[in-house]
């Protein structure tokens, strides 16, 4: 509102890159116009002016910016835990940031997954009730009971694959740094999501295990094809991705592509 | 599923909420043992209340009474025979009661009932509170069996016991009156004054007045007839017209009474053990001295002397200390209530039993039609005593209210210490509902939570209560061995223990209510919970 802002009838054209390699993969999560301000004090603080954006089906996006451009609201934006002030988003065709609250409680659990910079395990729950929260949340009581052993053995595997599978029983604050965000990584991985959605996940990491972290997610992307948008200020760790979009103030500006 | 197992590890983990479960527990106890020890009071309040009285009682108006007892007997029994079990009909007229303790006289206002015990015992407990029945007991230890069998009915005969009481004593009066008749030779009747108590100073110097004519030993009921004061000049030779028998002096005389313990004993505190004791003035085979009125126009004053043959303890202080039951016959003999040409015997009073005391207000709805109000009051004993009854009940449902307040302030706690919790899981909430957890189900949790405290809260305070209430007089024990002081002083209360009574509706009605109370003060915080932002709680640091 308070900048010169692209409606909605801005065609998705501005986003980005060059046609790429083969036939481009369809768009499976778009964003339109989205802006977003916080409202600070007394007056209200832009963050997102205007941004349009669109996530291809298997792609590895990231998104870079300096602290304070915007990337984790836009991240939240996309991941349905706030909702745009202006814009749309799609999922496919359809719109979802107006759904009812149940349905994007629903979408939360079913259609993301998200990596947080800080991990955000439970602390009082175990690696293994960790990485099962998602089910258990999707599931009633009687249901998960049905289940359990399934379900069980499906995290179990989901924490082998992140090769933590000698600590299931470990409380969050008895793993290291790097642990956790496999954890992270396994709990978000665990319901099956279409897309990741990744914030500074190697933010709070030392050099050599947020490496780990960035080869995980790679393979993730590489073998599983599995989508994923990473958010990060370190534009090193950016350039791994396929693509990449720099965020300046509240808008999606660069294009840097892919290696 | 997560609400349930986010809901057992918040119990598990959080030590601050272990707060909380203490309260509500100690609350619950509490609440748990002031009722149990309410209600046992209560029902043995109730007892002894009841103890004496009939559960209805049909009362004259007047003092005088009315005339035959079986026409209203049968009256009764046409009315509402068949919820009745037993009647019985007595006199009931106020009185005094006098006797001689360390040489002055005693004299005590009384209710004298005139009962026959046989139907008395059918309407009531009686046996139960005569002392002669009864094993005296020191703490622990047996200090004297009872004197007569359970078996034996109630009646106004003296336990071998008395007797020999009464003879020693009765000798040795004559003994001594011999003695003094010898130095003084025989007592002047001119130097009897009247006095204003009715009673002639003649008296000062006997034991009993029945005895002051000692070498004329066969006179009894001296003031059989109603040897008023105000006939003067006194002529003892009078008294000898109608009975002059030869007579055993140490026979029990005809007036016979059960004496209530109240009136003739009296607890004293052993200055040195300070053990209580109970100093008894006047025991079985003693004689003592009523007064009360005749019936008739004008209410004449009248006297005469009895044979106390037992005393009695209902454990309800306002009777031991009032009632004084005499027989029957003789009572109505002495107040004139024999029709002088028919005989026929009036009574003030019909003690009726019922079958089933629920059907009490029934009963005194056909009886209230029967007979007439302004000559007949019909009373339940709850209704004769209901201040002192409504007074216990009172006083239990302030203490209810009082101690719910207990439970309340738990309540309080938990919100509290809820909302702290909140803010502490603030980041959790975020994750949970970037999980996709609903903000009902995050809300779930907190309520769960509280119901989880309050259920383990009012567990252990159910736990605690009742063994408390089991242990109650050891714990007392033990608390009158820390402080030195009597918590329950057996002196004031009357009872030799605490009395509990533990009804189960009770126990899950202030269970339930902390439960209610416990997930009543989660609401707030858990919707707090409910409402925080996504976004806004993972940023919480």
């Amino acid at each position: 509102m308070t900048t010169e802002t692209p409606t909605l009838d801005t065609p998705p054209d501005v986003s980005d890159d060059r046609p790429d390699t083969l036939a481009m993969p369809k768009p499976q999560l778009t964003c339109y116009a989205l802006e977003k301000s916080y409202r600070k004090a007394d007056h209200e603080v832009p963050v997102l002016r205007g941004v349009d954006l669109e996530v291809r089906e298997g792609e590895f996006l990231s998104i870079v910016g300096q602290s304070g451009s915007g990337k984790s609201t836009l991240l939240h934006l996309m991941g349905l835990l706030d909702a745009p002030d202006v814009g749309e988003i799609r999922l496919g065709d359809q719109r979802i940031d107006d759904l009812p609250e149940r349905t994007l409680d629903e979408l939360r659990n079913h259609v993301f997954g998200f990596v947080f910079q800080f991990y955000h395990l439970l602390p009082e729950l175990s690696l293994l009730e960790n990485v099962l929260s998602p089910l258990m949340i999707r599931l009633s009581l009687l249901g998960y009971w049905r289940k359990r052993k399934e379900l069980r053995e499906q995290a179990r595997e989901m924490i082998a694959k992140v090769g933590l599978d000698h600590r299931l029983s470990h409380k969050p604050r008895e793993l290291s740094g790097g642990e956790m965000q496999r954890a992270a990584i396994a709990r978000a991985l665990v319901s099956k999501p279409r897309i990741l959605l990744a914030d500074e996940p190697t933010g709070n990491l030392d050099g050599e295990t947020g490496r780990e972290i960035m080869d995980l997610l790679a393979d993730l992307n590489d073998r599983e094809k599995l989508t994923i948008v990473m958010v990060t200020h370190d534009a090193a760790l950016a350039r791994e991705a396929d693509r990449t979009l720099e965020l300046v103030k509240g808008r999606l500006v660069g294009q840097a592509a892919a290696a | 599923m997560y609400k349930l197992l986010l809901c057992l590890r918040y119990l598990r983990t959080r030590y601050i909420a272990l707060a909380c479960i203490v309260s509500v527990t100690l609350g619950v106890a509490t609440m748990i043992v002031v009722n149990s020890v309410m209600a046992g009071f209560s029902s043995e309040m109730r007892d002894r209340i009841h103890g004496l009285l009939a559960d209805v009682v049909l009362e004259s108006a007047s003092i005088d009474g009315h005339p035959d007892p079986e026409a209203h007997m049968a009256r009764i029994r046409q009315v509402c025979g068949d919820d009745i079990e037993a009647m019985t009909p007595t006199v009931e007229v106020y009185g005094m009661l006098s006797f001689q303790y360390l040489g002055h006289w005693i004299t005590r206002p009384v209710t004298l009932i005139g009962i026959d015990p046989e139907g008395k015992a059918k309407v009531g407990p009686l046996k139960e509170y005569l002392d002669s029945y009864r094993e005296i007991t020191d703490g622990d230890t047996v200090v004297r069996q009872p004197l007569r069998d359970v078996g034996v009915p109630a009646g106004w005969t003296l336990t071998p016991e008395a007797v020999a009481h009464r003879e020693a004593v009765k000798l040795h009066e004559l003994q001594y009156y011999r003695e003094q008749d010898g130095e003084t030779g025989r007592i002047d009747p001119s130097t009897i004054v009247e006095q204003p108590g009715g009673e002639t100073r003649t008296a000062e110097r006997e034991f009993d007045p029945s005895e002051f004519d000692t070498d004329e030993p066969g006179e009894e009921n001296v003031a059989d007839d109603a040897p008023t004061f105000d006939e003067p000049p006194f002529d003892p030779s009078k008294l000898f017209e109608d009975e002059i028998e030869e007579v055993d002096p140490t026979a029990p005389l005809r007036g016979r009474l059960f004496v209530g313990s109240g009136l003739v004993s009296f607890p004293q505190e052993d200055p040195q053990t300070g053990k209580v004791k109970t100093i008894v003035m006047v025991r079985p085979g003693d004689d003592v001295k009523i007064s009360t009125v005749t019936s008739g126009r004008p209410p004449d004053t009248i006297h005469f002397n009895a044979t106390v043959c037992d005393v009695f303890k209902s454990g309800m202080s306002e009777y031991d200390s009032s009632l004084v039951f005499c027989n029957l016959e003789y009572l109505q003999e002495v107040r004139g209530m024999l029709h002088p040409e028919t005989g026929t015997r009036s009574i003030t009073t019909i003690q009726i039993k019922l079958k089933d005391f629920k059907d009490a207000d029934e009963v005194i709805a056909k009886l209230r039609e029967a007979f007439p109000p302004g000559m007949w009051s019909i009373q339940t004993w709850e209704e004769k005593q209901g201040p002192l009854l409504a007074a216990v009940e009172v006083e239990s449902a302030i203490l209810n209210v009082l101690l719910f307040l207990i439970i309340a302030v738990a309540g309080f706690g938990i919100l509290a210490i809820f909302f702290m919790i909140v803010v502490e899981k603030t980041r959790d909430i975020g994750i949970l509902k970037a999980l996709g957890a609903s903000s009902r189900g995050v809300m779930s949790i907190f309520l769960g939570y509280g119901l989880a405290l309050g259920v383990v809260g009012s567990g252990a305070g159910v736990v605690m209560g009742l063994l408390f209430v089991a242990y109650i007089n050891e714990i007392e024990d033990v608390i009158t061995w820390l402080t030195g002081r009597e918590v329950f002083d057996q002196t004031i209360y009357y009872f030799p223990a605490i009395p509990t009574a533990v009804s189960v509706g009770m126990v899950l009605w202030v269970s339930f209510g902390a439960m209610l109370i416990a997930v009543l003060a989660s609401i707030l915080p858990a919707r707090r919970a409910a409402s925080l932002h996504p976004v806004e709680a993972l940023r919480f640091e």
